[in-house]
Parts: C-alpha cells; structure tokens; sequence
C-alpha cells in the first residue's frame, strides 16, 4: 500500500520535474524571469516553476481522501520535483551544454534555485520552497468546499494584474496606479490589497450564489426586468471600450472582436452541428479578400466600391464559398471531414498566393490601399471607431445565434450533432441541415474577414494560414463547444491575453499546447459549458398562464 | 386496409442473404411481431422500410404508394417512425428536446420568423413544446422534461425513444426490440404502453420481439423470419403450432419430439 503510494508520488514528481526540464530548455523559464510579478522578487518564471511543484503536489494528493495522506504524498511529489529541477541546475552549470541547448546557461539554474545557484544554499532553498509549494497545495485542497477554489482563483487574480501592470497601468486613477504598482510589477503592498479584495469578491460571489435568502430576492424581480437591465449595463460597459482604453488595448480589442465573430460562426458549424472544419480560415480569407478586391484600386483595375457596398458582397461571397465547402463534404465525417476542410483552407492559401491569380489578388505580396468605412462625412479611421463597428457585427452574429439555436433549425443541427442517423429518421434532411451551417457558420467568418481586411488595410496571403483555423478550433474548445459567452471567454484568453503579454507571443504554441491538453483532462466540456438547453425565461412565464401550476414548477427544476 | 405491404423484398450483403423473397402484409392498426433467432434479418427489415437500406429487389408500398429506396427522412415525413434495438437517443440534449427533434416535420415557419421571432414563430414553438409535454405525460415522462437525456434511467430512455418516435406523428410505428433488457415489471408496463398506442392513437404496430411471452401476449399476426426467408405466418395460435417455427428455433429434430407446449400460450406473460 504504501509503496504503491510512494511510487505513484515519485512518479508524478518526475513526470513535473520534466516538464520543468522541458519549460527551462525550450526557453520559456529562462524568459519569464524578466518580467517581475510582485515587488522585486517574485518573477513570472518563480511563479511559473512554484505552480508547478503545487501541481505535483495536488496531482498526487487528488487520489486521497483526507489531509493526512493528501499532504505528505504531495510534499513528496513536489520535493521530487524540487530534486529534478536542481539536478537540471547541477548539469548546466557544471557542463556546457550550449552546443546543443541554447537555453542551458548558468543563468537558467540561478532562475531554477529561485537565486541560490546549483550549490547547497540552491539546494536548500528549492526543497524549501517545494516543502511550502506541496503542504499548500495539499493543504488548500483539504479546505472545506469553496475555501481551495477561492484563494486558487485571487492568487490567480492578483498575477495576472502583476502581469498586466504596462496595460492596466496607464488606465487606471494615478493614485491608485502609483499605490498598486511598482517599478516592475505590483507592489507588495499592491499585492497583499489586490489578493484580499480578489478573496473577498470571491467568497462574496460565492455565498451569494449560495444563499437562499438572496436567490429568492434576485428571483422576486422579474426575469422581464432583470434580464434587461444587465443586458444594458453589459452593453454600456462594452459601448464604452474606445472612451478609456488607448490605441493599443481597441486594436487588441479589435482582434479579438475578430476572432470571437470567427469562433461564433465555427460555433455554428462544430459546436452546433458537430462538423469538425479545420479549413474555417478560408471563410476569413474569402472576406478579407473580397473586401480588398473590391475596394482596392491596386487589383482589379476597373473599379473600386464604397465599403458598404463591399460588405454585403464580401458576406455573400463567403455563402457561397460555404456552400462550395459543405457540398462535397457532405456525407464525410468525422476525421474525413477534417483532413478534407483542412484542405480547403490550404487551398485558399495557395490560390491567393499564386502567381496565375496575382493580377486579381495580389500574389505573394497581397493587396493593400482597402477602403475605410465612412458614415457621411465621419470616416471610421482609428482602431476606437473601428472598434464599434466590430462590437457590433459581435453583437449581432452572437443574437443571430442565439435566434438560431432556439429554432427547429438549430435543434436540426444539434439532432446531426448527436446521431446522424437518428436525425433523418426524425425527418430530418440532412443536406439542409448542413449545407445551411457551413453557409451561415461561414458568412460570419466572411464578416470578420472583411472587417479585418478593412482595418488593417491590407491583406497579405500570410496572414490567412492554418494557425487562424486551429486558434479558432481551440478557442472553442477552452470555452465549450456550443456555448456562445465560451466564445467570448476563449477569444479573450487565446487571442486577448498572448496580445497583452509580449512573453506568450514566442511559446504561443507550446502554451496552446498545455492548456489544451489541460482542458482535456480537467474539463472536457470546457470552461463555460453549454448548459442543457432551456427556453427562454419569458416564455416559460407566459407559458405558466396556460397550464398546470404543478408542471411549471417541474419545468424550471 | 393493408397499410405496409413488401413483396419479393431482398437484401444481400456480399454473399450474406438477409432477406430473401419477403412478402409481408400489414394491416391497418394491426399490432403485427416479426420474430425469428438471431440474425434472423429482423431489423434488417425495418432497415429497409425506412429508407436506410435499399433493398436488392422487391418493392416496399406504403398506404398504396412505393417508398422503395426513398430516402429516410421523407420516409419518415410520410409517417413512419422507429425505434432502435440499441437504444439511440440524442444523448447530450434534454428529454424535451429529444421529443421536439422529432415534430420537426410539423413545425412550420421560416428562417426570418425564428430571427425575428414572430407571432407565428411563437405560436409554433408554443404548440410544439405543448404537444411535446403531452407525449411526455402519455408514456409515462411527464416532469423530467429537463433531464439530460443519456441521464434517464434505462426504461425511461426507452420510453423516451417512443415519445420521440411518436412526436413524427406517426401511422406506423416500428419498435425494435422495445423490451430488451427489461424488468418482469417494466415489461408489462411497456405492453401495456404498446396496447395504448393502438387503441387511442390508432397507430399501426410492426414489432420487433424476443420475448415469446410479449408476442403471444399483444400479436394480431406474427411473422417469422429464418435466415432471411418468411417461414410461417398466421394468428400466435397458428404460428405457436408451426412446426417449421419450432424447428427454427430448436433446431432439427424437436418438432416432433417436444410439440408445441414448448412455446407459451397466449395470456400467460
Ligand atoms: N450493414 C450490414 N452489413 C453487413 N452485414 C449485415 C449488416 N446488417 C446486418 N448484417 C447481417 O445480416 C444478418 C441479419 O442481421 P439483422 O441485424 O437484420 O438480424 P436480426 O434478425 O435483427 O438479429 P438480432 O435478433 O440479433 O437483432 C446478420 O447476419 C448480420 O450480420
Ligand atoms: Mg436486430
């Protein structure tokens, strides 16, 4: 029993001392140590590696019942992960291993001792901090039920402002900057604040989720009147974006808006109808392409339209295009479908790129000079303007989805989702039922295309590769398939946050990576999922003037 | 009045003969078993009367008019709905949806209605989601409208199944197999459930069933299927005392040894 037990530790505190190998040698570890978090001492790559010693350590202790067990299996875990890594200290020190690993320098082991170098001070200190990281992990995961989950997600918090500091900086009161800010990073005082405040927000949210008294006020105030009003305030908050945030932070914004229309139109194609399209780029590039086309005076030659007249066009188009896509696919499934889409990506690349096309499209060098949307004599220029014509074109694919998932339409694609069979059974046709999600689906991605295509000013075949298509898939995934605000939350934290942190753009991938692979184990319906689907509250309401009292309280059970 | 009539239906799979020669009548709100051992080309059959198999050769009439190689979702738009041997529901969606999912055919308006939300859209999905809770409370669902569907217990999943397949509005119904893996108990309600579709919707049954006891007990007419070929047919009396029957399902040899007390008389499930 309790060899077992020792091994399964040693075992994962390997397997995390390896993973630290793999972050320190492919450079990761090594460039996070410039960004500090808090005060001068607590740097990302510290966080980074005390995270994953606590990871070790509540990976280990999950199995067990109580903290007596829990605890000391997960200390051990985290000091086998200790040892990995000052090992790793102890190699690149003594050896030159630079030939080979451009990254094992002897700074990288003064980064792993967390400062105390590959000697027994280093020593000492990393099995310090591995005991601390194992007894906080195994101890936050003895807490009584919301306790772990609250202090997890402030520490989380008040990273991520430290990580935040160059964009939030500017944005906030001066006072409040200087008082929570310091030279790099927060402040520790800043830091001591933000993490209270984000506990006691946390733990707020979570009793009054909890509590009967107020579940039952927030329910005496009409679903009716309730709904609107957040809906409003919402709307308010994201109307106003262009006031407070500068240049940077609306192009930011811009980008995700881009993203979160393609990730609502893949929605409808995967998350809905369960077709799984890695070629979704194509749509973008028909968009984008179409807009350039037919509003550039560099292609084409004999005319150049208003953006408002190229934008329909461009939304058209991309029907099309889907349209194009779905017919031939249509009795693929499955990884069939997805090896035949990633295709179609490919080969719009390819097309735009070409030299036979370079007259039309531009070639290698793509096209540039779009048209900027004007409204009489405002001409939506800068990325703040732009960014509500963006909101916008958000706003409305995202109520367009929504009409259409509560459609016999949408439930059409949920049934093919499920059970393709089962569906045409059910009368279902299902030529209708895909063709018509591959063209909607698609018409948002054109829409974004276009957008973009008009923003930037330019488009350039480089622009429209595979990782577009595979951002969106994944954005899908971390947010849940089928959910639309998942959308939103994945757009934000796959495209919004590597924007906002200059380290992530380098191991943009490898993070995709991880976190993807986390998701699977952790949450495999995502972060938000897709609840069971249920009408709208307004309905159940006048739904209750015409049957039994028993049966509505049943429905909303 | 014949309702579904095959003649000469076959179906070969490479050398494999699943249905040879069929020739099957069924009348009109007749509660009508197909039984046979395994492999028999039972559900083969219903395969091909719904539109998922194209048969070989042979013609498939239904109401008078040939469905033969129609595709499946105008076959069931005609009215004729099935369940599965294997229970297949949609899985992830709530048990209120499953049921919607099959009045798609009677739900009528367009695309700009369901964005717009017309009076018409209302009235439509208003209706619908009423006849759906009514269905629910006919086979026995009413207030777990909610649950995820792969959450029901098993009879309430086969239940479920037939609340679907009757949300098609159906005049014939197939049922694969409705009481595989049931409960003594469960069994009866299901027959009883079965007895209902008939007598207060009218119905027609064509039933799939290995419980001897179930198709003596509820059958108008039995059909019996032995390596794709009809080999008897009649009343449960008649085909309780066919030899060829009892050979099938014994082997050789029993027909005259054991006699036919060895398959159960009606009334007694
Ligand atoms: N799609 C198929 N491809 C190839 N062979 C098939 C296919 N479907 C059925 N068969 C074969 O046809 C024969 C009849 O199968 P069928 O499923 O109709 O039998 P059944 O009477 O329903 O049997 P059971 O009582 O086990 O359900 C079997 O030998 C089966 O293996
Ligand atoms: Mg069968």
């Amino acid at each position: 029993m309790i060899v077992r037990a020792a091994r399964r530790a040693i075992f994962i505190g390997l397997v995390a001392g390896i993973a630290g190998w793999h972050l320190s040698l492919v450079g990761l570890i090594p460039a996070f140590a410039q960004r500090r978090l808090v005060g001068d001492t607590l740097t990302f790559s510290y966080a980074l590696l005390i995270a994953l010693l606590a990871l070790a350590a509540f990976a280990t202790g999950r199995r067990y019942p109580g903290a007596a067990q829990r605890i000391p299996w997960g200390v051990l875990s985290a000091l086998v992960s200790s040892l990995m890594l000052f090992l790793l200290a102890l190699l690149v020190t003594h050896l030159n291993l630079r030939q080979i690993l451009l990254n094992a320098t002897p700074e990288l082991a003064r980064v792993l001792t967390f400062g105390g170098g590959a000697s027994g001070a280093g020593l000492v200190r990393l099995l310090l901090i591995g005991l601390l990281a194992g007894l906080f992990a195994g101890g936050l995961s003895a807490l009584p039920r919301p306790w772990g989950r609250v202090i997890v997600s402030a520490a989380l918090m008040t990273l991520l402002l430290g990580l935040l500091r160059d964009v939030l900086g500017p944005l906030l009161p001066r006072v409040v900057t200087s008082f929570l800010y310091g030279t790099a990073g927060l402040s520790l005082a800043g830091a001591v604040v933000t993490f209270l405040l984000a506990t006691v927000l946390f733990t707020l949210r979570w009793s009054l989720r909890a509590n009967a008294v107020t579940a039952r006020a927030t329910a005496a105030v009409p679903a009716t009147v309730r709904q609107p009003v957040i809906q409003a305030l919402l709307l308010l908050i994201l109307a106003s974006v262009p006031l407070w945030a500068g240049l940077f932070l609306s192009n930011v914004a811009d980008f995700v808006g881009f993203y979160i229309l393609m990730g609502l139109g893949l929605n409808l194609v995967l998350g809905f109808a369960g077709l799984l399209d890695l070629g979704y780029v194509a749509f973008f590039a028909v968009g984008a392409y179409t807009m350039a086309v037919l509003t550039s005076p560099e292609v084409g030659q004999r005319f150049t339209l208003d953006f408002w007249v190229a934008l329909p066009i461009a939304v058209v188009t991309t029907v099309l295009a889907g349209l194009l896509v779905g017919l031939p696919v249509l009795r693929m499934r499955g990884d069939y479908l997805a090896i035949a889409t990633l295709g179609f990506g490919e080969i719009v690349r390819l097309l735009v790129l070409s030299d036979w096309l370079k007259p039309y499209l531009g070639g290698a060098q793509g096209v540039t000079r779009i048209a900027r949307p004007s409204i009489a004599s405002w001409r939506i220029d800068s990325p703040q303007e732009f960014y509500l014509l963006v909101l916008i074109s958000c706003l409305f694919a995202w109520f367009l989805s929504v009409r259409l998932r509560d459609s016999r339409l949408g439930r059409s694609w949920f049934a093919i989702r499920e059970d393709e069979h089962v569906a045409q059974a059910m009368g279902i046709n299902r030529v209708t039922a895909k063709l018509s999600a591959f063209a909607i689906g698609a018409s948002f991605g054109g829409l974004s295309g276009a957008l973009f295509a008009s923003l930037v000013g330019s488009v350039v075949p480089a622009s429209f590769s595979l990782l577009v298509s595979i951002n969106v898939v994944a954005l899908l995934v971390l947010g849940g398939m089928g959910s639309l605000p998942g959308v939103v939350v994945g757009a934000l934290a796959l495209v919004g946050l590597p924007e906002l942190l200059r380290e992530f753009q380098e191991y943009r991938l490898l993070v995709y990576g991880i976190v993807l692979i986390a998701m699977m184990l952790f949450r495999p319906a995502g972060l938000l999922p897709e609840r069971i689907h249920r009408r709208e509250l307004e309905e159940a309401v006048e739904e209750a003037r015409e049957i039994a009292p028993a049966e509505i309280a049943t429905g909303r059970g | 009045m014949v309702l579904l009539e095959t003649s000469h239906l076959t179906k070969r799979f490479g050398g494999l003969v699943a249905l040879r020669d069929v020739d099957l009548v069924v009348q009109e709100r007749a509660i009508h078993s197909v039984i046979g051992p395994n492999g028999a080309g039972k559900t083969t059959l219903f395969n091909c009367i719904t539109g998922f198999l194209v048969p070989d050769a042979g013609d498939i009439r239904f109401s008078g008019t040939s469905i033969t190689g129609l595709r499946p979702d105008l076959v069931a738009r005609l009215g004729i709905a099935r369940t599965y041997q294997n229970i297949r529901l949609f899985r992830h969606l709530s048990v209120l949806d499953n049921v919607l999912i099959g009045l798609h055919p009677h739900i009528n308006y367009s695309l700009l209605d369901a964005i717009l939300r017309t009076p018409r859209y209302r009235r439509a999905e208003r209706a619908a989601e009423r006849e759906a809770r009514e269905l629910l409370a006919f086979v026995g669902l009413a207030g777990k409208e909610f649950f995820t569907a792969a959450n029901l217990p098993y009879g309430d999943q086969r239940r479920l199944e037939i609340a679907r397949a009757l949300a098609l509005r159906p005049k014939l119904l197939l049922l694969d197999e409705p009481t595989a893996g049931m409960n003594p108990h469960e069994t009866e309600e299901m027959i009883r459930l079965i007895r209902r579709l008939r007598d207060e919707r009218g119905i027609t049954i064509l039933l799939i069933e290995h419980d001897m006891k179930v198709v003596m007990n509820i059958s108008d007419v039995v059909t019996v299927l032995d390596f794709g070929e009809k080999i008897a047919e009649g009343t449960p009396e008649e085909v309780r005392r066919d030899p060829r029957v009892i050979e099938a399902y014994l082997g050789r040899g029993a027909a005259s040894g054991l006699g036919p007390s060895t398959l159960p008389l009606p009334g007694e499930a």
